[in-house]
């Protein structure tokens, strides 16, 4: 077929879609800002094709986004009572073991007093159900909406951003709050423990003792798992943050769900879906405190956050790609 | 490939007025740009824009017209429902590192001072090189009078501010196409003065510059050509000039004599010669008012007054939209 007289001047027909030629400069919308994202860069001739520096510029928009997130007041301050919790539960535990010795209060109150390494275990158990799931769908709900909802989101777009980037940023910064969270605990947990409580050996949920170094090991799988969870959970909250303009409602929807599927949790009947829930995976954690560790029961949990992220990433990337961006 | 539909039957042979279809020399091209929303509502309808490179364009219509629609398709913001169109003879997606926009206002983090909210716009521009962005962001702030405040919170500027900041983010890089949607909305007159004047500065430098207003007097005194849409249509393009062309200069006399003086006009020559109550008016045609004048008085016709009308942009704009157009605002 000759593509060689495309001149289109007045009266020329249309090309026929089912042409393959092309007027010069003249694009189909359908392969405008979303066809031509998702084919390389390369195929479409370009005079001066823009210089390849495609993974310099991914890193340099994520280093942007971390400095916003990490910088901005409300992250902090989610950051610092992530941190305050564990701090809370064990002067509590301290007052209550040093004052009550009730014989009811046993169980727990003697692992965590026994030992300064449980009181992070203990913390997480409790974060987990839903303190960390609000900071993380804080952030990562915000991500698009935030940006739709203060206009900012059309200025990184027209930079151009693109958008496949942007919202792979977005996921990777959230990604990093997530850790970064889970980390926050973790640390205050361990200081706090260290200083309340006496160190050695850590007696397990199975009564098996192992040494202080593999009780760390055992914090350091924990920290890898719940972030990792958390992590799953961003990915939820990233895809109602690309449906809306609004942040408030992509965090509430997020947080929404994570209370439905707690509830659900209480309800005997709905029994056969817990393992497919999010937060049901969350407090599998526990499975580090095993001997040996549960490892089955890690990776079933991992695969659950692996599952979740790919539905909800395709979810929000289905959505964003095509989305008019009409803030 | 079904997505190219041709919306509303617009022939293809309708052309832009340029008649130049060769893309390389348009700045932005759009054939049959056709944008429908979900509800139904025909946002911008089969548009045919010619932008010529290097010309100052003014992008006219009553707010609610499909400007800014028409902005956003042009920036990859909004995929159109039908059409074909490019900007710098590249798809949007891969013009924009060389295309510098202000749409609808500005937006900015309101927590962070100016200077680091270029950086963050910076940032997102893969074509943009980090070793030079500090002296780009000083030299855009310089340029819109802000370098005083570069360190100051978004959050604390001013309405005008804003809008410098804003024309500041789109001068960030090297452009070779500036968009700006309402520029010197919300600046005061002498704002909208510096405005004027940078916007001329950059098309001095060859800068393609695309300005959509309202403000009918801006397009005139900035702009070399000029778009005029209503209803998501678009009803005319060209220059200035040609524009104002349908409509003639007219002469204007005021006598009481003006039976005499639309005889005198008659016999100079000049068309469609009106006699009023105290005035004549006439088309000015290629004659030079002093003759008129001069040919008037020698034929003992009483002068009060003697004024040539030449028809503003306004004019135009109220034939091919209708009074309801909002002029001011």
């Amino acid at each position: 077929m000759s593509t060689a007289d495309t001149d289109i001047g007045a009266g020329a027909p249309l090309p026929s879609p089912a042409e393959s030629r092309r007027t010069p400069g003249l694009v189909p919308v359908a392969e405008t800002m979303r066809t031509a994202e998702r084919h390389a860069p390369e195929i479409i001739a370009s005079p001066e094709p823009p210089p390849a520096r495609g993974t310099w510029a991914f890193w340099r928009l994520l280093g942007s986004e971390l400095g916003l997130t990490f910088r901005r007041p409300r992250n902090l301050e989610l950051l610092a009572v992530l941190g305050a919790v564990p701090i809370l539960i064990g002067v509590g535990l301290k007052l209550a073991a040093g004052s009550a010795d009730d014989p009811e209060m046993g169980g727990i109150l003697q692992d965590v007093a026994g030992n300064s390494l449980m009181l992070t275990f203990m913390s997480f158990s409790f974060l987990v159900l839903l303190l960390m799931p609000v900071a993380i769908s804080v952030v990562a709900g915000d991500s698009i909406a935030g940006e739709a909802g203060t206009g900012t989101l059309r200025y990184l777009l027209a930079a151009p951003a693109g958008r496949t980037r942007l919202l792979g940023v977005k996921y990777l910064n959230a990604v990093v709050f997530a850790y970064a969270a889970t980390v926050v605990v973790a640390l205050s947990a361990l200081l706090t423990g260290l200083i309340l409580f006496p160190g050695g050996s850590v007696t397990l949920l199975s009564g098996t003792t192992v040494s202080m170094a593999d009780g760390l090991l055992r914090i350091l799988i924990t920290v890898g798992y719940v972030g990792a969870g958390m992590a799953a959970l961003a990915a939820v909250a990233l895809a109602l943050s690309t449906f809306t303009e609004v942040a408030i409602g992509a965090i509430a929807g997020t947080m929404v769900l994570v209370i439905v599927c707690q509830v659900v949790r209480a309800i005997p009947d709905l029994a056969p879906i817990l393992p497919y829930l999010l937060p049901t995976r969350f407090t599998d954690f526990d499975a580090v405190l095993r001997s040996p560790i549960d490892t089955a029961s890690l990776r079933d949990g991992l695969l659950t956050f692996g599952a979740y992220i790919a539905l909800f990433g395709s979810i929000a990337w289905a959505r964003f790609s095509g989305k008019d961006i009409t803030s | 490939m079904t997505a190219v539909t041709q919306e509303a039957g617009a022939p293809f042979g309708a052309a832009p007025p340029s008649g130049d279809s060769e893309a390389a020399s348009e700045a932005i091209v759009t054939r049959g740009l056709t944008k429908r929303f979900r509800g139904g509502q025909v946002a911008v309808d089969a548009l045919d824009l010619a932008v010529p490179r290097g010309s100052v364009f003014g992008f006219l219509g009553p707010n609610g017209s499909g400007k800014t629609t028409t902005i956003r398709m042009l920036l990859g913001l909004v995929a159109p429902t039908a059409g074909e169109y490019s900007v710098l003879g590249l798809p949007p997606a891969h013009a924009l590192p060389r295309v510098g926009a202000l749409v609808e206002g500005p937006a900015f983090y309101p927590y962070l001072s100016g200077a680091a909210n270029l950086m963050r716009f910076d940032a997102a521009d893969p074509t943009a090189q980090r070793a030079t962005a500090k002296r780009r962001i000083g030299e855009a702030l310089e340029r819109v009078g802000l370098s005083a405040a570069a360190g100051k919170r978004y959050r604390n500027y001013s309405l005008g501010m804003r809008q410098r900041l804003a024309i500041a983010a789109a001068l960030l890089g090297p452009r070779e196409l500036l968009i700006l949607d309402e520029p010197t909305n919300g600046l005061d007159p002498q704002g909208t003065r510096e405005v004027r004047a940078l916007v001329r500065e950059i098309a001095a430098d060859g800068t393609t510059v695309f300005v959509s207003s309202h403000l009918l007097g801006e397009v005139e005194q900035m702009c070399t050509h000029a778009a005029i849409m209503r209803t998501g249509k678009l009803v005319a393009q060209g220059t200035i000039a040609s524009l104002s062309s349908g409509r003639v200069a007219r002469v204007k006399v005021e006598t009481p004599d003006a039976a005499d003086a639309a005889r005198v006009l008659g016999t100079l020559g000049l068309a469609d010669v009106r006699a009023g109550d105290g005035e004549v008016t006439a088309e000015l045609g290629g004659h030079a008012p002093e003759e008129i004048n001069a040919a008037l008085v020698g034929q003992g016709v009483a002068v009060r007054g003697l004024a040539v009308e030449r028809p503003s942009l306004e004019d135009v704009f109220v034939g091919l939209t209708g009074e309801g157009f909002d002029v001011d605002g």
